[in-house]
């Protein structure tokens, strides 16, 4: 079922923008590792996720976007599309990866009863990402929220504010390299 | 001859009996008559986000009893069913029905909390009292098997933190019993009540598209129509094994979402008859690895959880990078959603309407402001 | 001259047992709502709380006497005595019983309806000066209420005037002992007007609008504290006993009973049930909404008045 949505999905983006951003080559599997006697889990370190543009996430289907592709008309078409018909947006957040910063929209179809992750990347100087708040009014508050709390743009806004913190605040606080002043919050 | 009139701005808030907390909405009046309305938070601002940034995975389970303070059990729920997802464990069976109990238990206390002070808002000063005499014996059981009445930090990452004690269960089923009863009669002694339905019949109507656009969830979106219930529509914990309905109503108005959040609480009532029957008289509380490590370190990954709350869909948002501290943590509050209406919703609404339409949202203001 | 101090004696008397009704009312109605609420109600300060009225008076009388920078201060010291005077003065018309009773006028009800029409300008004073959105929102609220249902309180009246053919309070109770039975059975309809008009007249719930709680926070009386809080507390019961002495005279024969208790205890009695009728109402109905009333009063209750008006003045010509 997710696979079907997932393959729907990048087959109307790639439809819609008239390049495949969503393709992804797989990697040359790596030379088979000679036989080694295993070793104790723990000491093993993680592998580094590879990010597919377009996976699967724990059975839900997700796409990565760059923010130059993301824009109001392919949010439309995600929400007015007839077999897609995302209509309700759930949650809208960000994440700030040292290296880049991600607005992550979690779109669902009340009629269709499907899900859909949109990861949209943008550069960490300036970050910008078109708001769908004129769609999903839902994006409303959350947007502003990612605002306040990463600096993230979102043109198109209407109201685009602080919402949670004062309006004289400096800084936003969820992003990594924000430095907490103790001493003005008596932590110190 | 035209008398000049102006329009006054009147600050409701954040001081005010019913903004139930520290919410403020900065309201242009025309007379009692609404022109403009906008909400103004984030006078409880914790940051709880970046709190959670801060600790180790179980350290922050206290922390989310704090958002939505009268129903502590789902917020547990929903923030370790988040990290278990990530870790991919099985939850023993016993911990999954005494989760399903104390959260539904919880969301009969909030619903209660609720008809109560809704009842007040509108003007009715002994509904409050009764609501309040019946949320205590939700609490009792609450109390007794996780030693708190409102910050229960009961859940735990893989299972609960407490067994049952002896004769819970039966203790249960008999307040099931009292509490359908009493529900029953509060029904009967408010909803045929003249004044009461004039107040809330055809007030604050909402569509479903408006609903949907705007994300709201919960009893809300099935006053008003839409059938979206998690516990039906996306089973999670072990929902899929009881008989329940969900119910909707289409009108959208003040008086459907009050007549779907008495509905609820029998449903939840039938839920907890039905897993007070099948539970396990034996069983692990709580997974092995849940029970022995403090330091969980989920593999690197992202997921979104999410579960239906007393408020509405309450969610999760936990990225791991594979270390004993979570690297972001994102809850999507459904008060703090559901709350965004107003704005569209109060205009050309008078005060006494205003205060009818706000309390029928459900906000709770620790949650809106996290 | 011996009358001039008989009417002062009396003045003071009655003032004196008025603030003594008015502490025990309120201890009766917290008593009352406490009970039907599933809860003991104050029962702290003496014996089943019997003091509890008046520790919160004397902590009323020595709270810091507080006027607001931006109120008109004038207006502000002048409002809670206006609004209370007229309560009290309403009292002189009153026939307790058959022996005891202030001014024996002619125009009593006229008196009595006159009078208390201006605690009304009290609330509006109160709370334009105070420089309060909410209590001017209070008390536009109010003056409009009270404005409106003081039309359905008097035609109500009229009925019963019709029919006694005299305003004086005493008349109409010997009215009613001459006839036998007592004016609620032939004017059932008057009743039931004056007394839903009277609840909107008194402000009390479900028509305690101009107070609301959840809404206006306070209504006019806001940014009034201490004794001056006080005074308006004060008038607002005076006026209930008020109220409840006028439908007791009208509808419920005065002080008219079996003979075994004085005359003075039935009308006491009569009055009690109609306080106890107002406390619970308050325990039991939510608030109405501020158009509802408006409408209810003119397009509901003023029409019945009239038709009652007209009924009785049919029945009167009829009988002769």
């Amino acid at each position: 079922m997710s696979q079907e949505v997932l393959d729907l999905v990048v087959e109307k983006v790639h439809g819609f923008l008239g390049e495949e951003v969503l393709a992804f080559e797989e990697p040359e599997p790596p030379a088979e590792e000679p036989e080694e006697e295993e070793k104790p889990a723990r000491r093993k370190k993680p592998e580094p996720k590879v990010e597919k543009p377009a996976d699967l996430n724990f059975g839900r289907p997700m796409i990565i976007l760059d923010s130059k592709k993301w824009t109001l008309e392919l949010a439309k078409m995600f929400r007015d599309d007839e077999e897609l018909q995302f209509d309700f947006l759930s949650c809208v957040t960000g994440v700030d990866y040292e290296e880049h910063m991600e607005v992550i929209y979690n779109f669902y179809s009340t009629t269709k009863d499907h899900y859909l992750y949109v990861k949209v990347k943008t550069p960490r100087d300036n970050p910008s990402v078109v708001s769908v708040e004129p769609l999903w009014k839902a994006a409303d508050y959350m947007e502003r929220e990612t605002y306040d709390l990463f600096g993230i743009d979102f043109p198109g806004h209407w109201n685009l504010r602080r919402i949670l913190l004062q309006d004289d605040w400096e800084g936003h606080p969820l992003r990594k390299d924000y430095i907490t002043d103790k001493k003005a919050l008596g932590l110190d | 001859m035209s008398i000049k009139t102006e329009e006054m701005v009147l600050n409701m808030g954040p001081q005010h009996p019913s903004t139930h907390g520290v919410f403020r909405l900065k309201l242009h009046v025309n007379g009692e008559t609404i022109t403009k309305a906008e909400p103004v938070m984030g006078y409880l601002h914790r940051g709880s986000e970046k709190l959670a940034e801060n600790f180790i995975y179980t350290q922050f389970i206290p922390y989310t009893d704090r958002l939505d303070y009268l129903n502590a059990m789902t917020n547990n729920y929903i923030y370790c069913a988040g990290v278990e997802k990530l870790l991919d464990w099985e939850i023993p069976e016993r911990a999954e029905y005494l989760r399903v109990i104390t959260m539904e238990l919880n969301r009969i206390a909030s619903h209660l909390v609720w008809w109560g002070t809704y009842l007040l808002d509108i003007g009715a000063l002994s509904p409050f009292l009764y609501a309040f005499r019946d949320r205590d014996i939700c609490l009792d059981r609450l109390n007794e098997i996780s030693g708190a009445r409102m910050t229960f930090n009961y859940m735990r990452i893989g299972g609960v933190k407490w067994d049952a004690p002896d004769g819970w269960i039966e203790k249960v089923k008999e307040s099931v019993k009292e509490l359908r009863e009493n529900i029953a009669e509060y029904d009967r002694l408010v909803t045929g009540n003249e004044i009461f339905r004039a107040r809330t019949i055809g007030v604050g109507k909402l569509t479903k598209d408006q609903v949907i656009n705007w994300g709201l969830s919960g009893p809300i979106a099935r006053g008003s129509g839409v059938n979206v219930d998690l516990r039906k529509t996306e089973p999670y914990s072990i929902y899929d094994r009881f008989d329940f309905d969900v119910p909707t109503r289409e009108e959208g108005d003040v008086f459907a979402r009050y007549k779907v959040r008495i509905a609820e609480m029998h449903e939840s009532l039938k839920i907890i008859e039905q897993a007070c029957e099948q539970i396990p008289s034996e069983g692990d509380i709580i997974h092995k690895k849940g029970a022995r490590i403090m330091m969980i370190k989920p593999p690197a990954g992202e997921a979104y959880t999410r579960a239906e709350a007393s408020k509405g869909e309450i969610g999760v948002y936990v990225v791991s990078n594979a270390k004993t501290k979570p690297y972001r943590v994102k809850l999507r509050r459904p008060s703090f959603v559901n709350v965004s209406i107003l704005q569209d919703m109060l205009v050309g609404e008078n005060i006494q309407n205003l205060v009818a339409i706000f309390g029928s949202l459900d906000v709770v203001l620790g949650e809106v402001d996290a | 001259m011996m009358d001039l101090i008989w009417i002062i004696l009396y003045a003071v008397i009655l003032l004196g047992a008025l603030l003594g009704a008015v502490t025990y009312a309120i201890l009766f109605e917290r008593k009352v709502i406490g009970y039907m609420q599933v809860r003991p109600g104050p029962n702290r300060h003496g014996p089943w709380g019997l003091l509890q009225t008046i520790a919160d008076v004397m902590k009323l009388l020595m709270k810091e006497d507080i006027i607001p920078t931006a109120a008109d201060k004038k207006v502000f010291i002048l409002a809670p005595v206006i609004a209370f005077v007229p309560s009290f003065a309403i009292f002189a018309t009153i026939a307790w019983s058959e022996n005891i009773y202030g001014a024996d006028l002619n125009i009593g009800v006229l008196y009595f309806i006159g009078i208390s029409s201006i605690t009304t300008l009290g609330v509006l004073m109160g709370g334009w000066s105070s420089n309060n959105k909410y209590s001017l929102l209070g008390a536009i609220r109010g003056v409009a209420q009270v404005i409106s249902y003081e039309i359905p309180l008097v035609l109500s009246i009229i009925g019963v005037v019709i029919l006694v053919g005299s305003l004086n309070f005493r008349d109409i109770v010997f009215y009613q002992q001459e006839i036998g039975m007592w004016l609620i059975i032939p004017q059932f309809l008057a009743f039931i007007v004056y007394m839903i008009s009277a609840i909107a007249e008194l402000n009390r719930s479900p028509f305690d609008l101009p107070e609301a709680e959840s809404e206006l926070v306070s209504g006019y009386h806001t940014e009034f504290s201490g004794f001056r809080f006080a005074f308006f507390m004060l008038a607002e019961y005076v006026y209930a006993i008020a109220i409840s002495a006028l439908a007791t005279t009208l509808f419920l024969g005065g002080w008219l009973g079996p003979a075994f208790l004085p005359g003075i205890v039935w009308f006491l009695l009569k009055m009690c049930l109609f306080m106890f009728f107002w406390f619970w109402l308050r325990a039991t109905l939510p608030r109405a909404r501020v158009d509802h009333l408006m409408g209810f009063g003119w397009k509901v209750l003023i029409p019945l008045a009239l038709l009652n008006i007209v009924i009785t003045a049919i029945i009167k010509v009829w009988m002769g």
